[in-house]
């Protein structure tokens, strides 16, 4: 049984959220992207050539959507959590009739909804810069939701055990940023000397971005069979954290 | 009947190794306003946090209308409204979006009429649009009660209502709870103003260092409070009370030099009119006389500072 009253109310709450601050959770991600397109797509990508025969400025718009999603959902899902935790409303999720899993259902699908739309806003800025082609469609879309999900729940998950505002900036920071950045987003993982390929494959964002990819142009540095293992692999681990947060109370109840 | 609230053998010993309560037992009858009284840390909102879900207990059981409500969490949570100490809003929200929320979060359809009829009855609803963070510190209290009650519950927790309410808003929120009992919601306040808790409520629960001292109707509590003393500062010690005095039920106090009668101010009959004409019978000059009432804070004071 599910209360599907309160998933709704959260959700709708969520979203709202993000119409009040639509600055910084739609217009600021777009504008960034938009600098890394006019940069690289069209300044100097111009002099780079085409890799696995797709313009330079074309290949990098599913990493550059990878890195949005990646960084959103994150920052949403975590401070959609923390900030009720913060302030003190808590207390009201905590005494409604709710589960941790309608909780976890209503803030990690607003969360996710979120950064679906703002990757689909970017895939459209992208549109308006670079000639795009989506062999996939299907699979594009299917790896967006798998990834704003997977991230979201991250991000959930982070917000749950930040103490502080700092802690909640500190792993989309000093791991999530560099991994995004030495995934693949901007190269073909194929270019890097072969020692470097090897310590790439312990990035998990390389078959995020690698997968993505391949649904756009066919390409990719890893199979496409191992890009959905490895994302739904990293989705269990997650949803194996969020069941042990909730059996344990950790750090929302006393 | 089933009790509204029954709490079982409940202890709570916080990962700090306080131990903020001590084997609680305590029922609340249906409809009934209890009043839970105590020192800032003595429990209060720790037990009421209990039996709401946000706290989980170390020991012991609650029950809301008889559901356990760690098994029967839904259940019981849809039951109960809870009006926290703290003025915790969503600060960038209006009152109407965030009482409505409440509804749904406690898994209701919404409701427009009844969160209009709330918010007015409570006197906000010229200001539903405006950001909660706007308002002043009362109508913050003012949007946390319709929240609590947006879901209508059958059992309402209030954790010191009316700590820092000016007096106006006192009396608003004294004839709402005495109108929310009228439709056989049960109320339980939490407060350190006793003359809070003797104002509302049927049954007085006082609480303190995570022990209950004493749970008892009001009104017997009161007839305790009622009684008087009535002080005379002799002119000359006295060695014992004289026998003509025998049936006024006297003692003596600071060597003889105090005589002291105990009476009940609500009889019709206080007997001091007869005492004095007996004490000047017996030829007793005194210099000085006081009375005094013993008060619920004297009560509370001694139960509460007893070692």
């Amino acid at each position: 049984m599910m209360n599907f009253n309160a998933i709704r109310s959260i959700y709708i709450f969520e979203m709202a959220r993000a119409g009040r601050t639509l600055l910084q959770s739609i217009i600021s991600p777009v504008i960034s992207t938009s600098l890394y397109f006019v940069v690289f797509g069209a300044a100097i990508g111009s002099r780079i050539q085409e890799i696995d025969g797709v313009a330079y400025g074309a290949f990098i718009v599913p990493g550059l959507i990878m890195l949005s999603l990646l960084t959103q959902s994150i920052a949403n899902a975590s401070f959609g959590i923390y900030f009720p935790r913060f302030v003190g409303t808590i207390y009201e999720l905590l005494s409604a009739p709710v589960s941790y899993v309608d909780l976890t259902i209503a803030y990690v699908g607003a969360a996710a909804s979120k950064s679906i739309i703002l990757g689909l806003i970017i895939l459209a800025t992208a549109a308006v810069f670079v000639p795009l082609e989506i062999l996939h469609p299907f699979w594009m879309l299917g790896f967006l939701v798998l990834t704003a999900v997977t991230f979201s729940l991250l991000g959930f998950i982070i917000g749950i055990w930040a103490d502080g505002f700092e802690k909640l900036q500190l792993i989309p920071l000093l791991i999530i940023t560099p991994l995004t950045f030495l995934g693949g987003s901007f190269y073909s993982i194929t270019m890097l000397p072969p020692v470097w390929q090897t310590i790439s494959y312990f990035n998990p964002v390389v078959y995020l971005v690698s997968g993505f990819r391949w649904s756009f142009y066919g390409a990719a540095d890893v199979s496409i069979g191992v890009s959905l293992l490895a994302i739904l692999g990293f989705l269990a681990i997650c949803l194996a954290v969020i069941a042990w947060i909730f059996k344990t109370g950790y750090r929302l109840k006393n | 009947m089933t009790p509204a609230i029954s709490v079982t053998n409940l202890s709570k010993t916080y990962k700090s190794g306080f131990q903020a309560l001590k084997n609680i037992n305590l029922e609340i009858k249906q409809g009934e306003i209890f009043g839970l009284l105590g020192p800032n840390g003595a429990g209060k909102t720790t037990l009421i946090s209990i039996i709401c879900g946000i706290v989980t207990a170390s020991s012991g059981t609650v029950l809301a209308n008889g559901h356990d409500n760690v098994k029967e969490y839904r259940k019981t949570r849809s039951l109960i409204g809870l009006v926290p100490q703290e003025l915790t809003t969503d600060a960038f929200e209006t009152p109407w979006a965030t009482v409505n929320f409440s509804r749904g979060l406690f898994g209701l359809p919404p409701n427009h009429a009844y969160v209009e009829k709330i918010l007015k009855d409570l006197s906000l609803w010229d200001k539903k649009d405006q950001r909660i963070m706007t308002l002043s510190g009362g109508m913050k209290r003012r949007v946390l009660i319709a929240k609590a009650l947006s879901h209508e519950p059958k059992i309402l927790f209030l954790d010191e209502p009316t700590a820092g309410v000016d007096v106006e808003l006192r009396r608003d929120m004294w004839a709402l709870v005495r109108d929310l009992r009228k439709t056989g919601v049960t109320i339980i306040l939490t407060t350190h103003y006793i003359d809070e808790a003797e104002e509302m409520a049927d049954r007085i629960g006082v609480i303190s260092k995570g022990e209950l001292m004493l749970v008892e109707e009001k009104q017997a509590l009161m007839a305790k409070l009622g009684k008087k003393q009535l002080t005379l500062e002799l002119a000359s010690k006295l060695k014992s009370i004289p026998r003509t005095l025998a049936r006024h039920q006297l003692s003596l106090s600071k060597n003889g030099a105090e005589l002291n009668y105990t009476y009940d101010s609500h009889a019709n009959r206080t007997g001091i009119t007869t005492l004095l004409a007996d004490i000047k019978k017996a030829g007793i000059a005194f210099t000085d006389i006081e009375t005094r009432e013993s008060s619920l804070e004297d009560i509370f004071v001694s139960l509460v500072r007893a070692p």
